[in-house]
């Protein structure tokens, strides 16, 4: 588990020092190159605010008004006779919208039932593989001008499933739960 | 669809909010989602624009051409009807293995220009043969086989280790922070396997 602790701080640096050694090696303008490039990061940047702020505020609302934990709650219930964990239903319907406000309940479970705990283990795996899947999609098919997204919503939703599924079969079996 | 589910959010919440009493909320609410925004912004133009610098670095002196023939079959095998050199092929390649080291903020300029690329390689199918049997355009505004792909396989997660979980939970305590790395990459290759054979049968059954 060393190695793992290791390689994940080591990513960053590793791939930058590689990327630049590789340029060097080439005998390129690595610096001027670099420059030409976080030009383009900045309008890129402005070209997905607004569609952030638009769901940001979509989200906002719908939580801000107490919408979502009223429906957490009812989907929790329902789900809970299949064996999936209520508490974490506000975390997977928010987790589709929002990757910080995601982060934000995720912590939240950490303080009160502990990363070790089983809902911490759940909530743990399923972070790590799941993603924002409204966020991406608009920002994604804004920028190609798509308003016709055909099958990608059911693929996407189904994939997050099956991550899900994944998640709370191994969050049980790692806090030792049947 | 995302047009009726962004207003549904907002009426719905606003109609909610009033019945439930949470009205002031609610404006607060809405106004701080959108200064939210923008300081995520902010923080996020550093970043952002520190991953397209290396990755320009990167595009110029070849190294993602070279990447790009290191998993090419891969690549086109996931989609085989992009046409052998499009540019599409090389910023997918950069946003799949991004995604695969858990850069998530180099990931997302590389996956803008894979979609902006497939949009101008679905005008060319629209006006006709640019590039030798390739299949039919789409009508202007609806996405290519390929973007709906290109999304799915996105959105299924293909992140090894979850850096920042790792750093969360032994921040919050845990005995042993890494032990859901295991457990998150056989969930990442099950979402991703089920993302893979979805679209695999719907590419198959949507073509014109």
């Amino acid at each position: 588990m060393k190695i793992l602790q290791f390689l994940s701080e080591f990513t960053i640096p590793l791939v930058m020092f590689y990327i630049v050694g590789y340029g060097l090696l080439q005998k390129k303008n690595v610096y001027e190159y670099f420059i030409t490039g976080a030009e383009e990061g900045l309008k890129i940047v402005v070209r997905i605010l607004p569609t952030l702020i638009g769901l940001m505020v979509g989200v906002g609302i719908l939580r801000a008004s107490g919408f979502l934990d009223f429906f957490g709650e009812l989907l929790g219930t329902l789900l809970g006779r299949f064996g999936f964990p209520a508490e974490l239903v506000p975390l997977v319907l928010i987790r589709m919208f929002s990757s910080s406000a995601a982060t934000g309940l995720c912590l939240d479970i950490f303080k009160e039932f502990g990363p070790d705990s089983c809902l911490g283990m759940i909530t743990s795996i399923m972070m790590g593989c799941t993603e924002t899947i409204f966020y991406t999609m608009s920002v994604y098919f804004m920028t190609a001008r798509v308003k016709k997204t055909r099958y990608t919503l059911a693929g996407s939703l189904l994939a997050t499933l099956a991550g899900i599924a994944v998640s709370v079969l191994l969050g049980r079996r790692l806090a030792g739960m049947p | 669809m995302l047009n009726g589910l962004w207003a549904g959010m907002v009426l719905v919440g606003i109609i909610y909010g009033s019945v439930a009493g949470n009205i002031e909320a609610v404006s607060l609410g809405a106004l701080d989602a959108a200064k939210e925004a923008v300081s995520l912004c902010i923080t996020m133009v550093g970043v952002m624009a520190l991953w397209t610098g290396l990755m320009e670095i990167a595009g110029k002196t070849g190294l993602i051409s070279q990447l790009t023939s290191g998993i090419g079959p891969v690549i086109r095998w996931l989609f085989p009807d992009i046409p052998e050199g499009h540019e599409a092929r090389e910023h997918i390649t950069a946003n799949v293995i991004a995604n695969i080291l858990g850069l998530g903020w180099a990931a997302t300029p590389s996956g803008l220009k894979a979609m902006e690329a497939l949009a101008k390689l679905e005008e060319d199918r629209r006006s006709g043969s640019r590039y030798p049997g390739q299949p039919q355009g789409r009508p202007k505004g609806t996405a290519s086989n390929e973007m709906c792909n290109f999304l799915i396989l996105n959105i299924s997660s293909l992140q090894l280790i979850p850096v920042n979980i790792i750093a969360y939970r032994s921040q919050y305590g845990s005995v042993c922070p890494t032990a859901v790395v295991g457990p998150a990459i056989a969930a990442t290759a099950v979402s991703t396997a089920a993302a893979i054979l979805f679209f695999k049968i719907a590419d198959r059954r949507s073509r014109l």
